[in-house]
């Protein structure tokens, strides 16, 4: 096994697209070592982006959003004075991935590049409208979250390629998200069933919706329709029924030792109609 | 004077709650655990299992692991003792596949190393033909006619004919006749319970470092609950004299049972005999769920009679116990304590022991009750119920006390049912409203308690200090409940003793830290031994005055003159005899050999609030009181932490704890992300009450404590989600979907 840790993209790049035999990018590496030792995977070549100047910085973009490095924590962002108060629910659903020590290495764009269905933030940054940039040794470019994980343990990266950084547009006025999973302990457990929803108002009116389900299918599962039953609507109890049908109707779960498929799925509209709730009451100024 | 020190009030450091001496080194990381021995050329080793839950073994080609740089040694069943029968053939044929693979996680062989990981690179070029068997790892399914049969002729006389070869042991008492009994009942309630098998889930995994030389001597470091057995069984497993293997108990970091057998140390001393290097050997956490011993499954059935006003009529239980791949699940202890708080004119109890493919069933806390109690408790819970009566008023109507003939067979001598029930009733907690969504449950349990052989000895040094030397692994905080007894005894402060858990070279044999016995029998020992020093102390005062030995007494440190008839000495401290005992006939020591037979059982009962969320049948315990019996309480620190404990794990089991079977036999949840122990946040306080009952076998009181809070909990628990959601929940544990599903049916009418 080959380690690396470049000092440049261009570098780290030219590395993957030149490496053999299996790759890994070690962010936190709190899913990599644990499949390493577990005899999930022994990478060839194994590439530490952390050296890399500017991957562990969270900035505010001009026109108002956020951009974070690549190997921005967990911790780091729950820390950050500002980013929580804009997107609360990508930093709730950071926060309730492992232990205090796995926070401090655990990053977004590993949770979503390892792929898994159950991965807590990635429901959260596609529901947010979260970018990520993709470089490669043709260029950069920059793609919708949703568009990366392609199946479990699968992303769309073409071989060569890595991100680069993570960016999350303005919030803007009147807009709440808020992200909540379903496990039977009350943490160091994985999402049985985890539910985003991002809502703007204008009054007590919806007038954008993003609702988007995690470990109900093998990749996270944007409910488009949720945009439709919500918006031009108050949060009533209709709208809530509404979309508690659309998320069990969305869902495809397998039933394995972890929830069958009927509690996934009914507990998917549990979820919606409690985040929901959350994200409502955020995007009306509370600030919880 | 025969000197005793036996009383049961007035003590002047029993009772009080120092520091244990092993906290510091345990806090600041300095505590020696089983795998932090090291020794110089010191290799490393790691065992190849078998991915098959039943497969007979064609051959084992180790050439290519052999072959590889680095690796010394490879070991198979062939370096092992044969002939060896019963419970030493079943334990070398578990640490060590013989003719077939019995469960998945199975020993097949083992490399030694130079490295961690080239032994574990060499073990994959171990390569094993099987040919895959039909297995079994459910237990009634195992019963049934068809069923792959584990081993053929493994059962036992206790067997009636007719029965399944997987049935390997039987089990029934009982008195009166049942079936009178339940003509006489207003109420006849009957159900059917079933438990899945869960760990012990101790933090520590099974390590340890061996030596063995051409010569049959050895050396063995190791993480274990008992080291004098682990000294017989490997000595049986390598053909050694038992004398020769000299083994040494690390600091533990937990048990409950599970470290009362032998899993690796056979395999390390193996590898270290042929390759001539000492072995260090540190199962995994997947290892230790795979192929350690975790607590039986039960399918069970309980038959109960009731009459309007609480009185039990008659009771009959059925259980039957899956153990894995070997003989050994603890039927008759199921069958013993089901109905064992309650005084029975009527009541019958059975016990099954079966064989499945999954690793052998170890002890777990009171092993075999906890099942028990969940059936039985379960089913008075719904006839108090559908009676509308008092759960506490009830039980106590019925309750096992001082003459009562046990539903198993003997007189129950002075227990402390009856004063831990009338605890339970005087609890605020008991009559402590509850919100909507809760429920309350009680529930009763029993646990025999053990005291097995046992030898201590304590040497008196210059300055009037103490050391003891005791047999038993500290697992609880013993040493510090040890060094309070002789204390008391000796009439020197408790920093004055140093406890130390001797190795086999050093002591007499002593049992396993197992039964809940430490504090009872080897603080009996403790006890003796020190009254065995004080009277050495006291002859030579007597030598010194020129008095006769009897006219000289011991108190609080002193030897004394018993009277004005004796002479008017000044009172010598000990610290003013042991100073010059080097010219007075030498160094002064005690000791005490014995296998106390005076345990006492211990009754608990605990009261459970659980709050369960109608949406998802996700359930959280809210509030949790454990009542139960000490005895004596010689620590009560480290006995409300044993009622604790138990109380913890017990809301694991009952909640979300269970090994998971895949149709291919395979365990699926082989670590703490899918087997889900409970973690801090999922609990509540745990308040505690000690109630204290004294133990005439012991000469402070003491019962032990350890095992018995672990048998309400699953009862207790499950009454207090039944209670909150309406339904009776018959199955552990209680996940959500379980939970869910009972809401669902109760909706559905
Ligand atoms: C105890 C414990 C508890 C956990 N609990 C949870 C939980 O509750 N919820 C949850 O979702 N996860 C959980 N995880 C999994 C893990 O912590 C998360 O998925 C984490 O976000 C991974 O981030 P990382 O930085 O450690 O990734 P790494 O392990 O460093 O990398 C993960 C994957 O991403 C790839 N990768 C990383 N960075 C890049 C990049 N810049 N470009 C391309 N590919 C990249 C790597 O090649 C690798 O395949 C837990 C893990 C542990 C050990």
């Amino acid at each position: 096994m080959k380690y690396y840790k470049p000092a440049t993209f261009e570098e780290a790049v030219a590395l993957v697209a030149g490496a053999e035999g299996v790759t890994r990018i070690l962010a936190g590496g709190t899913d990599v070592l644990v499949q390493m030792r577990s005899d999930i995977i022994t990478p060839d070549t194994l590439i530490d982006i952390k050296a890399i100047p500017g991957t562990h910085e969270i900035t505010r973009t001009k026109d108002g959003g956020w951009r974070l490095g690549v190997a921005v924590t967990g911790a780091e962002m729950s820390e950050h004075p500002e980013l929580g108060r804009d997107w609360p629910g990508v930093v709730e659903a950071m926060d309730l991935i492992g232990s205090t020590q796995v926070q401090g290495r655990a990053t977004p764009v590993g949770n979503l590049c390892n792929g898994s269905p159950a991965a807590d933030s990635v429901p959260a940054m596609i529901a947010a409208g979260a970018a990520v940039t993709v470089t490669g040794p043709e260029g950069s470019r920059e793609i919708p979250v949703e568009q990366i994980p392609v199946g479990p343990g699968k992303t769309s990266l073409a071989k060569g390629e890595i991100i680069t950084a993570l960016t999350l547009p303005p919030r803007g006025a009147q807009g709440g998200d808020a992200y909540l999973r379903f496990i039977p302990r009350t943490e160091m457990d994985i999402a049985v069933v985890g539910c985003a929803v991002n809502l703007r108002l204008n009054g007590d009116v919806i007038t954008e919706a993003r609702m988007v389900l995690g470990a109900v299918a093998p990749t996270a599962v944007v409910v488009h329709a949720a945009a439709d039953a919500l918006v031009g609507r108050t949060l009533d109890e209709d709208a809530l029924t509404a979309l508690s049908d659309l998320a069990e109707a969305s869902c495809n779960p397998i039933d394995d030792k972890r929830g069958t498929i009927k509690f996934r799925t009914h507990t998917a509209g549990v979820l919606a109609r409690r985040a929901a709730k959350i994200a409502y009451s955020r995007a009306k100024g509370a600030t919880a | 004077m025969a000197l005793d020190s036996s009383k049961t009030t007035g003590f002047k450091y029993v009772g009080t709650r120092p520091n244990r001496p092993d906290g510091l080194d345990k806090v600041t990381g300095r505590a020696k655990f089983g795998a932090d021995a090291y020794a110089p050329g010191m290799l490393h080793a790691a065992i190849k299992r078998s991915p098959h839950a039943h497969a007979r073994i064609i051959k084992i080609d180790t050439s290519k692991a052999l072959a590889m740089e680095g690796v010394k040694a490879v070991v198979t069943r062939a370096d092992f003792a044969t002939g060896l029968e019963g419970e030493f053939g079943d334990i070398l044929e578990n640490v060590m596949a013989g003719e077939k693979a019995l469960y998945d996680g199975h020993a097949v062989a083992a490399v030694a190393a130079t490295s961690a990981l080239i032994a574990r690179d060499a073990i994959k070029a171990i390569e094993v033909d099987y040919e895959i068997l039909p297995h079994v790892t459910d237990v009634d399914a195992a019963m049934q006619a068809g069923a792959p049969v584990i081993r053929a002729g493994a059962a036992d006389a206790s067997v009636p004919e007719g029965l399944h070869p997987n049935v390997v042991r039987y089990y029934e008492s009982g008195h009166g006749d049942v079936e009178a009994g339940f003509a006489e009942a207003d109420l006849v309630v009957e159900d059917h319970f079933v438990t899945e098998a869960t760990h012990q889930g101790y933090i520590e995994p099974h390590a340890c470092l061996g030596t063995l030389g051409s010569d049959g001597k050895g050396e063995l470091w190791c993480c274990t609950q008992g080291h004098w057995y682990v000294q017989k069984v490997c000595a049986a497993c390598l053909g050694l004299e038992t004398s020769q293997l000299r083994v040494t108990a690390s600091e533990i970091g937990g048990g409950f049972g599970g470290k009362t057998t032998v899993f690796i140390e056979p395999v390390a001393l193996a590898l270290s005999r042929k390759a001539n290097r000492p072995v260090k050997l540190v199962m995994t956490r997947s290892e230790v769920f795979r192929a350690s011993g975790p607590t039986s499954s039960t399918s069970m059935d309980v038959k109960i009679g009731m009459k309007k006003d609480g009185t039990i009529t008659a009771a009959q239980g059925t259980f039957r116990l899956q153990g894995g791949a070997f003989p050994g699940a603890p039927c008759e202890m199921t069958a013993m304590c089901a109905f064992a708080p309650y005084d029975l004119k009527h009541v019958h109890q059975v016990g099954y022991d079966v064989m499945s493919n999954r690793p052998k069933q170890a002890a777990y806390r009171a092993p075999g009750s906890p099942m028990a109690a969940f059936a039985v408790e379960s089913v008075i819970d719904e006839l108090c119920g559908q009676l509308g009566l008092d759960p506490i008023d009830t039980r106590l109507k019925n309750a096992s006390r001082e003459g009562t003939r046990a539903s198993f067979g003997p007189t129950w001598p002075r227990i402390g049912l009856v004063e831990t029930l009338e605890a339970v009733k005087a609890h605020p907690h008991y009559v402590a409203p509850l919100k909507k969504g809760q429920g309350r449950g009680i529930s009763c349990g029993f646990w025999f308690n053990h005291g097995g052989e046992t030898a201590v000895s304590l040497a008196l040094s210059e300055d009037g200090s103490a050391q003891v030397a005791v047999g038993t692994p500290d697992i609880g905080g013993s040493r510090a409940s040890m060094a309070l007894m002789a204390a008391e005894v000796l009439g020197i402060p408790y920093e004055d003793i140093r406890v130390t858990i001797a190795d086999t070279a050093t002591l007499g044999y002593n049992e396993i830290s197992h039964g809940s016995r430490v504090t009872y029998a080897s603080g009996l020992a403790t006890i003796k031994a020190a009254e065995d020093a004080v009277q050495k102390l006291c002859g030579r005062a007597a030598a010194k005055w020129g008095i006769p030995e009897d006219a000289v007494y011991w108190e609080d440190g002193y030897a004394k003159p018993s009277g004005p008839n004796a002479g008017d000495f000044e009172p010598l401290h000990i610290d003013e005899i042991t100073a010059t005992m080097g010219a007075t006939g030498g160094p002064i020591c005690g000791h005490f050999e014995a296998t106390p037979e005076g345990a006492g059982v211990s009754f608990a009962a605990h009261i459970v609030d659980a709050e369960v969320d109608p949406d998802t049948g996700k359930t959280s315990v809210v509030r949790y009181t454990v009542v139960q019996d000490a005895g004596k309480a010689i620590h009560p620190t480290y006995v409300e932490g044993q009622f604790q404990g138990g109380a913890a794990q017990g809301i694991g089991w009952a909640l979300n704890e269970e090994y998971i079977y895949g149709a291919d036999g395979r365990l699926q949840n082989a670590g703490f992300l899918d087997y889900r122990i409970p973690v801090a946040s999922d609990l509540p306080m745990i308040d505690t009450v000690i109630v204290e009952v004294p133990n005439p076998g012991h000469p402070f009181g003491v019962r032990g404590v350890g095992e018995t809070s672990i048998c309400p909990p699953l009862a207790a628990i499950a009454n207090a989600v039944s209670n909150a959601v309406g339904v009776r929940m018959r199955q552990l544990p209680m996940r959500p979907s379980r939970v869910l599903e009972a809401l669902e049916s109760a909706a559905d009418g």
